[in-house]
Order: C-alpha cells, then sequence, then structure tokens
C-alpha cells in the first residue's frame, strides 16, 4: 500500500513536471505554460527541452498499449458507422445500386421535395409523435408508480419474486410477444377477449382496428418494459436519505404524507432526468414493436417514420426517397438527443460519458 | 425511533390503515406479476393442447388434451433447426467478438484525462454513433459493397459496439479504486496485463450483466437477418419465427406441409414455436438475473 501511494505521488509529478524548480516562475509564465503547453518551456530551458521530449515519449510509450486497445472497436465503428453516414449523400442524388454512391445522379433536394409532397407523409409524421409521446408519458407514470408500490413492501423474498416476473417480458423480442399477443389478442380465440364477452363486452380486434391501434401499441410497450424500467427508479428510492423520513414521521406526518413529502421529491432528480432524456425518443416509436404487429389496415394510424422508411426502401426500393426521410428524422432526432443532453447536463449534473 | 411512534401512540392507528395498504400494495403487486405472466402461460397450455381445443378457444391456462406433437413437428422440421443453429452459432460468435470490443474499449476510455490524453476525442468518435447513423439504406448498401450479405458475419459485426454496454463497462471499470491499478504498475505491469489480472476479475457482476445483454440481443435480433440475408435458410431463428409467426406463407409450403398443418393447426404450432424461441432466453435469464440488479444500477444511475 505504501508503495501504491508513492507511486501515485511519483506519477503525479511526472505529470506535471514542467513546473519544479524554474526561476521563471511568474504568473505571467505559468499562463504561457498553460496556454502554450510544454513547448514553451522548452524553447526557453535546454534541459527542460530534453526533459520534456523524454516525457513525452514516455508518455506516449506509456498510452500506448491505450491506443492499441481502442483500434478494433474504432475499425469496426469506422466500417459500420462512419462509412454509411457518408452513404447519406444517396438522399441526394438518384441512387442506382449498380452505379454506386459515386457515380448516380446528383438531384439536389429534390428526393427531399418528393418526401414532402408525398401524401401520408403527415399522417406518418402525426402516427409517429402520438405513438411516441405516448409511451414515453406512460412508460414513466407506470414504472414510478410500481416502483414505489414495491418499495413500501418488507418482506424480500416476495418482493424478488415479484422483480423478477415483471422484468422478464423485456428480455423477449418483440417477434416472440408478437406472436404471443396475436394469439391472446386474437378476436376470435384470444384470452383477452374472452375475458371481454364474460364481462358482456363486445370483442375487440385490437390489432386490426385502426382506432384502437396506437393504443395497443402503447399499452403493450409498457407491458413488456414497466418492470424492466423500475430499476431506475428503485435505485434511486434506495438513495433516499432514511434520516428524512425519521424526522418526518416525528413531525407527526403519515406514510402518505411521507410518500408525497420526502419520498416524491427526493427522486424528482432522477424522474427529471429520465423525461429529458426521454426526448430523445420522441421519433422513435418502436419500430420493431409496429413492424411486427401492424398490417396494411391499420397504415392510417399505425404506420410510423421507420416503417415507412422500411417500405420505402426495401420493399420499394426507392433508395433515395427512403434515405432522405429517414436523414430527416436523423437530424430532428440528433437536434432532440443535443437539446435533451444540454438540458440533462445543466440541471441533473449528469453526462452520459 | 420506535418507542417514540408508540409514545405519541400515532403507532396503533398507523397500524390498522397501514395494514389495509399493505394488503392492496400486496394485491397490485401480485396481479401486476400475474398480468406479465399469465399471458406467456395462456401460449404454453396452446402450444401443449390438441389442434381442436386450441381452435375452438377452450384453452385457458392450463393444456386441454395434453399432447407434445406440435414440438415434434416443429422440432423435426429442417427449417426450424437449421435455423436455431445458426442463431446458436451467431450468438457464440457474437458474444466472443463482442465482449472482447466492449471489453478493450472500455478500458481504455475509463481511464481520467491526465492517464490517457486522447480519452476525451476518442469518447466523442463513440458517443457521435449513438445520436447519429447512416440510416437504414446506407447501412444496407455498406454491407452489400463489402459482400457481406449472405454472411453470418453481417450479422455479428455491424452491432460489436454496443455503446450502450460500453459505457456500462466503463462506468463499472472507474469504481475500481487507482491505488490497485498502480500497485500493479509498479510491479512491472502493463495495462494488458492488469486489465486481464486485476480489472476483469474484479468486474464480474458487471461482466455478467453485460454477458445478459449481450446474448439476448443476440439471440432476439430478427431485423438484420431478414434485410441482410437474402435466402431463407440463412435466417436465424428470430428471422425464420417472423416470417412463420407474422406472415404465414401458405403459398410457400409444401403439400405435404400443408396436410400435417391441418391436423396440428397453425394456433397450437405457432404457440410451440414461439415458445422453443424464448426458451435460450428463459435458461440464461434466471442465472444472469441475480448479478444484473447490482450491475446495472452501478453503471446507470450516478449520484
Amino acid at each position: 500500500m505504501v508503495c501504491a501511494l508513492t507511486f501515485s505521488f511519483h506519477r503525479q509529478q511526472s505529470i506535471h513536471y514542467i513546473t519544479p524548480n524554474s526561476s521563471l516562475l511568474t504568473p505571467n509564465f505559468l499562463l504561457l505554460t498553460l496556454t502554450k503547453g510544454v513547448q514553451a518551456v522548452s524553447t526557453v530551458n535546454a534541459r527542460t527541452r530534453s526533459l520534456s521530449r523524454e516525457y513525452r515519449r514516455q508518455r506516449r510509450l506509456r498510452e500506448l498499449p491505450l491506443h492499441l486497445m481502442l483500434i478494433p472497436g474504432l475499425a469496426l465503428l469506422i466500417i459500420f458507422h462512419y462509412v454509411p453516414m457518408f452513404g447519406i449523400v444517396m438522399a441526394f442524388e438518384n441512387f442506382k445500386p449498380a452505379k454506386g454512391f459515386f457515380g448516380s445522379k446528383w438531384v439536389g433536394w429534390d428526393n427531399f421535395v418528393y418526401m414532402a409532397k408525398l401524401p401520408n407523409m403527415g399522417s406518418v409524421l402525426y402516427n409517429t409523435v402520438f405513438i411516441a409521446v405516448l409511451k414515453i408519458i406512460m412508460g414513466m407514470i407506470v414504472p414510478i408508480f410500481v416502483a414505489l408500490m414495491l418499495n413500501e413492501i418488507g418482506n424480500k423474498p416476495f418482493k424478488r419474486t415479484v422483480q423478477t416476473i415483471v422484468y422478464f417480458p423485456h428480455f423477449l423480442s418483440w417477434v416472440i410477444l408478437g406472436g404471443v399477443l396475436m394469439d391472446v389478442l386474437s378476436p376470435s380465440t384470444g384470452i383477452v377477449n374472452d375475458l371481454i364477452r364474460f364481462f358482456g363486452g363486445k370483442p375487440i380486434y385490437f390489432l386490426g382496428d385502426k382506432g384502437w391501434f396506437p393504443y395497443t401499441m402503447v399499452i403493450t410497450a409498457v407491458w413488456k418494459n414497466f418492470g424492466y424500467d423500475t430499476i431506475v427508479y428503485l435505485a434511486a428510492l434506495t438513495n433516499v436519505d432514511r434520516n428524512l423520513y425519521e424526522a418526518a414521521s416525528i413531525d407527526g406526518a403519515t406514510r402518505m404524507q411521507q410518500t408525497w413529502h420526502v419520498t416524491l421529491p427526493g427522486i424528482l432528480p432522477i424522474v427529471t432526468l429520465m423525461g429529458v432524456l426521454n426526448l430523445g425518443n420522441i421519433l422513435n416509436a418502436g419500430f420493431d414493436q409496429i413492424f411486427n404487429l401492424y398490417s396494411p389496415s391499420v397504415y392510417s394510424t399505425g404506420d410510423i417514420i421507420d416503417t415507412f422508411v422500411y417500405r420505402l426502401g426495401l420493399e420499394q426500393a426507392q433508395f433515395s426517397v427512403s434515405t432522405a426521410v429517414g436523414l430527416f428524422k436523423s437530424v430532428i432526432s440528433i437536434i432532440m438527443v443535443s437539446v435533451a443532453n444540454y438540458l440533462a447536463g445543466r440541471f441533473a449534473n449528469y453526462r452520459v460519458f | 425511533m420506535k418507542q417514540k411512534e408508540e409514545m405519541t401512540g400515532t403507532h396503533i392507528k398507523l397500524s390498522v390503515s397501514r395494514k389495509v395498504f399493505l394488503a392492496a400494495d400486496y394485491l397490485f403487486l401480485t396481479c401486476s406479476a400475474l398480468l406479465c405472466l399469465l399471458p406467456l402461460i395462456n401460449v404454453l397450455a396452446v402450444s401443449l393442447s390438441s389442434s381442436n381445443a386450441a381452435a375452438a378457444g377452450y384453452v385457458k391456462l392450463w393444456p386441454v388434451e395434453f399432447t407434445w406433437s406440435s414440438y415434434q413437428y416443429a422440432l423435426t422440421k429442417p427449417q426450424f433447426t437449421q435455423a436455431f443453429l445458426i442463431s446458436a452459432k451467431r450468438v457464440a460468435l457474437g458474444y466472443a467478438v463482442t465482449m472482447l470490443v466492449i471489453i478493450l474499449t472500455a478500458y481504455p476510455l475509463s481511464k481520467e484525462k491526465d492517464v490517457f490524453h486522447a480519452r476525451g476525442k476518442y469518447a466523442w468518435i463513440f458517443i457521435f454513433t449513438m445520436m447519429f447513423n447512416g440510416g437504414l439504406i446506407p447501412t444496407y448498401m455498406t454491407i452489400r459493397y463489402l459482400g457481406m450479405l449472405d454472411s453470418i458475419w453481417a450479422l455479428v459485426l455491424p452491432g460489436a459496439v454496443p455503446i450502450f454496454n460500453v459505457v456500462l463497462m466503463m462506468n463499472f471499470f472507474r469504481t475500481i479504486p487507482h491505488e490497485i491499478e498502480e500497485a500493479a504498475f509498479i510491479d512491472g505491469a502493463g495495462h494488458f496485463t492488469t486489465l486481464l489480472k486485476i480489472y476483469l476479475p474484479l468486474s464480474l457482476p458487471s461482466l455478467a450483466t453485460v454477458s445478459l445483454f449481450v446474448i439476448v440481443n443476440h439471440w432476439n435480433s430478427w431485423f438484420d437477418g431478414i434485410i441482410y440475408m437474402n435466402h431463407t435458410y440463412n435466417y436465424p431463428l428470430q428471422s425464420y419465427l417472423r416470417t412463420i409467426i407474422i406472415n404465414p406463407d401458405l403459398q410457400s409450403m409444401t403439400s405435404s406441409e400443408q396436410l400435417v398443418m391441418r391436423e396440428i393447426s397453425e394456433r397450437t404450432f405457432k404457440a410451440a414455436q414461439i415458445f422453443l424461441g424464448a426458451i435460450p432466453i428463459l435458461c440464461v435469464y434466471p442465472f444472469l438475473q441475480k448479478y444484473f440488479m447490482s450491475g446495472l444500477t452501478m453503471g446507470s444511475v450516478k449520484g
């Protein structure tokens, strides 16, 4: 342990060692070293210069393995993420796969003009935002409520069992859950409509009815994820200061009042943070889910940007228009994500990296 | 504390309303858990029932006229086993590559700026891909020009740098005290040795969490299979399941298959395949679940 401590001391010294025993340590000079870095010193003093070169060589050598470790990840990112970003030029071309990115004809903003004139563009945008916003709101209220309820339970085995069960649907794919939901929600044989019939209602075609479809998407998405989403709120709940509860109960606060005046303010920062970060999802209505559950009969209320891009691009082979629509979404998303991260950093002191 | 409550006399009064509340709470949570479980149990029951019972809608939560025939049919279908094997291969290969990349990327990025000067620049290169991407068609075209269509690498490599998991791993590495690492450096260890001998053994909960995400993610991916594989016999299981569960293409079936279909009914057969597709998740989940509560919150919630 002593070794480790002295070493850490050494390392700190070696990192900032441009400063020691120099007679030039006036405040002005310090400013210079700060702005111009190591080079400024080396022009002044030969000894310092050789030292700083040696130091930088050592530093480079010490950091070399770190650079090497990043190579595989960087290579993969460049090939599969940055190269496709350059492929976005096809949004401004009349792209033909045989001619490639460079050979296709440049058409400027034509694809975007065409996109804006598409008759269903308006409803697609509306559906996307409508479903996404409802999902964001419900996707926060339900988990917070369940987390509060779970937090009141003292019986550990019961709590764990509930947690284990409600987290589970999150880990199933939308293909599997799509199959489950199609069976369960079927108007003729599904168990949900059996229940509705049992209580004297008329069977509802949840997945085939234009009016019901968006709400079915919101409810089933919340059903899949609410358990898993409680994790973050449960973590926040355990961080609320115990002393505050004691103080409140001494002051005669009931449990309800404690929840209202201690618990909720205690988790408010996390709730705000999650809300702000969800701004970035305002155009993500859930491709995986909707693509697996929609059908032509609900396109008018269920078609979202991502499914539209897919059909346009890969089914109708309108590569350029599809890319233009995708780019439109990406640009709005990046603005929203940036705003969200800025706000999160500003008000919740949160940073992703 | 407790004494004070009793002294003020509010303790008894509280405990009555508290009891009512707790009963409601237990009821509510039990219902929530059942809500998550019952649809799955219903489908399981359907898959184990006879086709007549299923078609007539008799099956609720328990199999009616119990039979394994739907499972037998699914497992003897060469397309199903083929897709299952491709998925298994994909998970194995994808897990190895992705974990390697995650660990190698998270370690340097977990260093402070005075240890790794270029960290900030690298971090931006990685984080930018989280905010912006080329989109569906340009990515598809890139894979196509790389000649990777119909190759298993198209399923493994494009997703091999999951930024979310890198951040999770990185945040965990940051919680390991610097002194341990510095002691290792004194003993002459380099960064690679430190990572292998110190960081990894200390990060088992976090590795388990990330492993769960990577495995589940690879097993569940279906979209990349559908767009990057031209031939259905190259489909991983989830992509294959999508084609038969979501869009059953009856025309493409042979007449003998249609005959069998009439016997076991589409519904029970679909249900059986849904369950077979979920089995690997069911196997991995309880095993790793105990780790991920701690592993996940450690990475995602900071303060």
